[in-house]
């Protein structure tokens, strides 16, 4: 089928409308990288099982639906019933059934299956109820958890290609700048740069081809947005891109995804390929002379790749290598030619822009940061899981109403914004509101939305030192200080959390930092001591305790720890003997047990198995 | 043309021109390791930072690479600012570090005050800093016989598979344009050997001097159409040669006039 105008889109859209009304009832199991990796492949096939042997009154095959990350990860595998909102947690294949039984079929809602308030245990049936979500507002992740993730007609359902189709048959390029403009958006990478200027600049470029990238390269440990919207939501992005090529003068773009999300790559592929079919995609879009090949440029791994120059030559089929940018990408991108290089989310904003105006979306959020950010809540908080809150919304708001939290009400320490380039924020920071300009002036970073909440058990040098770890091992290595530098950051780290650091070795840490985050070439190098420099700015008497006591106060590094049995406490299970890997723990059932210091290895396993608190760090 | 100052005097440049070249032309020394007029510009040294600013940046400075930054009307550039040279320093320190024992790292960092660094010396170091010359210049000649492998603090330069690369000719152009000397290579007996690759050198028909690698003379008359019996003789002796021709020419037409 091809679609050959906007009156036939709007046309086939009743009809998709129509089809979904008719399903009264929706069964979606949430298949998002979270609920995958908990089971929730075999649930829903568990669905389809029961599905094929047995008839269940009003209920069509095609109303189950598999669904991109409905977000509640913590709580996964995930089943939601619409309309409803029935909200089913930690639900197993062995559900199935019961779930198509009583809840389907006699509207019975299963108790045990609901989401428990952590304040006072009550059931809550209804997703929209539970403060995880009633305090988001979702415009990026607006059809994630609610679709087939591979449906297009679903995706046109919901009003999806309206907004390119008003930006193609109604406005001109000009317009759709001036609308993503009004919107105020800013890139939902991290850089947090004006998309509108950006895609002025490049439709103004003289030189031709114009390319449109998307850089999938989510690379940040913890983050999984973008991972999020490509699996579960593809065709938001390429509607985005349609959009941005659109208004740049564009005929060819290019999704960059990385290796580890070959789901994105798929599904995304399928997406193309739908689009395509249906005339959204290609040549003469819905019948307009507007023409555009989007492809899949799957990356290699490189984390450093996530830089746009780097992105470009990787695309290019170069060494992905940075290069320095006083010659802009948007005027000499990708061939060398004007480019258009967007994130994920960012491209997943711009139809809902369009379709509702730049006014609109620059009235949610802050003045200078507009519109609403994803983040991935990920780390000691109670709620893990993805989230989309308005710009300007507090830390605490986050952790404590929509993450409900610290894990076993242990105290909150710092979180964790930005990746490897952002910074750590102390509690004294929860009320500062996440938007680009704030959380920079505070020492971190918005970055592309990964947070990672850290409590009293984890230790701010050892966090330092696995970042710049990972950096080191992502350095591309062109520069000299950003593969030299973090290097030497790296070891001096490692002194500190071996004990065998001085104060004069901070000093020149921080001294090398500036030199890392001044001289090197790209972003990656630049902001590389970011988490060095965070921590020792609000946590210094943790790095003194470690330089001056030999003491991590947080009980976390190896060197300097040592795990005692409490005598009084310990009623001698025998479960820390069995967990012990270096068969450093002896002792009698029912008698108190003792470690052998020499043995230790300080893993820890004993202290997370004892269910009676009686190992001690000193 | 563009009007600059650089470090208080009013200099003219193209624009676009790079600020290295300028500052060249201007006798201003400023460190620079991984750069050759033969190659793109790189900025993986960063040793030719310089600061710049402009009249109406409300005193913003940015730190760029003279290298690579273009050159345009109206920048105020310092190259040798207190913090410019803090920064040198900085990076000639880590340089120091990973090449403790190249003479050429030596002298320079001790010339920005750093005579011994005050980081941890890389063990079982080499002198290589790096840069990516040798395989650029590789690049550029069109050979592309050796490459960066691997990436961050074990990047290397190497052969395919650590093997004597099979597209090497032996010009030698990668250990000439080294600024570390690290590359080395040896010329005995009328034979080359370089990345464990050994190269017939060409004799002189003349002198005997060896000249360039048997292979390098046939990647040349391949591409440019030079006869390949050019190589027969060396420059000096190709020299002496057309002089006596022109001499000869000379003392013809004398004779033909008197």
């Amino acid at each position: 089928m091809r679609i050959e105008n906007a009156g036939q889109l709007e046309q086939y859209r009743r009809e998709c409308q129509a089809r979904l009304d008719k399903q009264t009832r929706r069964l979606l199991v949430c298949c998002g990288p979270g609920c995958l990796a908990n089971g929730s492949q075999a649930v829903s096939d568990a669905f389809k099982k029961v599905l094929r042997n047995r008839k269940i009154k009003g209920f069509k095959v095609e109303a189950l639906k598999e669904t991109g990350c409905h977000g509640f990860c913590e709580q996964g595998p995930l089943v939601v019933i619409e309309p409803e909102g029935i909200f089913y947690t930690r639900v197993k294949p062995a559900h199935a059934e019961k779930i198509l039984e009583e809840t389907i079929a006699k509207n019975k809602v299963i108790d045990k299956l609901l989401f428990r308030d952590h304040n006072n245990g009550q059931p809550i049936t209804c997703y929209r109820d539970i403060p995880f979500y009633s305090r988001q507002q979702r415009i990026a992740l607006r059809n994630i958890g609610q679709i087939n993730q591979c449906d297009i007609d679903e995706y046109i359902a919901t009003g999806g290609y309206s907004g390119m189709a008003k930006a193609l048959t109604q406005m001109t390029p000009k317009q759709v700048i001036d609308e993503v403009t009004a919107s105020g958006l800013r890139g939902r990478g991290g850089g947090g740069f004006p998309a509108g200027r950006k895609w002025k600049t490049a439709a103004s470029a003289e030189d031709t081809p114009h390319y449109v990238i998307c850089n999938g390269d989510e690379g940040d440990p913890g983050a999984f947005m973008d991972r999020a919207i490509m699996e579960g939501d593809p065709h938001s992005v390429i509607e985005g891109m349609i959009i941005a090529a659109y208004a740049v003068g564009a005929h060819e773009g290019y999704i960059y995804v990385r290796e580890e999300y070959p789901l994105a790559v798929v599904n995304l592929q399928k997406a193309i390929e739908q689009a395509t079919e249906y005339g959204l995609l290609g040549e003469n879009i819905i019948g307009t002379d507007f023409t555009l090949e989007l492809n899949i440029s799957r990356g290699g791994g490189a984390f450093v790749c996530g830089e746009s120059s780097a992105l470009m030559r990787s695309v290019a089929g170069e060494v992905g290598e940075p290069r320095a940018k006083y010659v802009r990408s948007v005027l000499k991108g990708l061939y060398d030619k004007p480019t258009v290089l967007n994130n994920v989310e960012s491209y997943a904003c711009v139809p809902a822009i369009i379709d509702k105006g730049g006014k609109w979306f620059a009235s949610i959020g802050t003045k200078k940061s507009t519109g609403t950010k994803a983040f991935s809540l990920v780390g000691k908080v109670r709620n893990t899981g993805l989230i989309e809150v308005p710009m300007g919304t507090t830390l605490r708001e986050i952790i404590y109403d929509i993450g409900g939290g610290i894990q076993n009400d242990r105290p909150f320490k710092a979180v964790q914004t930005g990746g490897p380039s952002g910074g750590c924020l102390p509690e004294a920071k929860l009320d500062l509101p996440v938007d680009f300009d704030t959380l920079t002036e505070a020492g971190s970073m918005m970055g592309s939305g990964g947070m990672i909440v850290l409590d009293d058990q984890t230790c701010v040098v050892d966090l330092a030192k696995y970042f710049l770890a990972f950096l080191v091992d992502e350095s591309c290595g062109k520069c000299v200080p950003c593969r030299e530098g973090l290097h030497q950051l790296y070891g001096m780290a490692v002194a500190v959390s071996e004990g065998r650091a001085t104060e004069e070795t901070l000093e020149k840490m921080e001294r090398l930092s500036e030199v890392v985050a001044v001289g090197s070439l790209c972003g990656l190098g630049k902001s590389g001591p970011n988490p060095f420099l965070s921590t020792v700015k609000y946590f210094r008497d943790e790095y003194l305790a470690h330089i001056n006591d030999k003491k991590c106060p947080a009980g976390v590094c190896r060197e300097l720890i040592r795990f005692e049995v409490i005598e009084d406490k310990c009623d001698g299970c025998m479960a820390c003997v069995a967990a012990c890997a270096s068969n450093a723990i002896t002792g009698q059932k029912k008698e108190p047990h003792v470690i052998d210091q020499e043995l230790c290895n300080k893993c820890g396993a004993c202290r997370t198995v004892c269910r009676r608190d009686a190992i001690l760090v000193l | 043309m563009i009007s600059m100052t650089i470090n208080g005097k009013v200099v003219k440049a193209e624009k676009g021109e790079m600020l290295l070249k300028v500052t060249r032309r201007e006798g201003i020394d400023i460190p620079a390791l991984c750069h050759h007029d033969a190659v793109e510009p790189f900025g993986g040294c960063r040793l030719c930072m310089v600061e710049i600013t402009k009249a109406d940046w409300d005193g913003w400075k940015n730190y760029v690479t003279a290298c690579l930054y273009p050159a345009e009307d109206g920048l105020i550039i310092q190259t040798h600012s207190a913090k410019v040279n803090e920064l040198r320093k900085g990076v000639l320190d880590l340089l120091a570090a990973r090449c403790p024992n190249s003479p050429e790292i030596r002298e320079l960092a001790a010339e920005y005050g750093v005579p011994q660094t005050t980081l941890e010396e890389v063990p079982d170091a080499d002198n290589c800093i790096m840069c990516g010359l040798c395989t650029r210049v590789c690049e550029r000649l069109g050979f592309k016989a050796i490459s960066t492998v691997g990436r961050g603090h074990s990047k290397q330069v190497a052969p395919p598979l650590n093997e004597a690369p099979p597209d090497c000719v032996g010009c030698i152009s990668c250990a000439q344009v080294c600024p570390t000397n690290v590359i080395p290579y040896k010329d005995i007996n009328g034979k080359r050997t370089i990345w464990e690759k050994q190269f017939e050198l060409i004799a002189c028909k003349e002198c005997g001097k060896h000249t360039i690698t048997t292979d390098f003379a046939d990647a040349l008359c391949e591409r440019r159409a030079i006869p390949r019996d050019y190589f027969d003789v060396c420059d000096d002796c190709r020299r002496k040669e057309l002089s006596l021709k022109m001499g000869s020419i000379v003392a013809w037409s004398r004779e033909g006039t008197s």
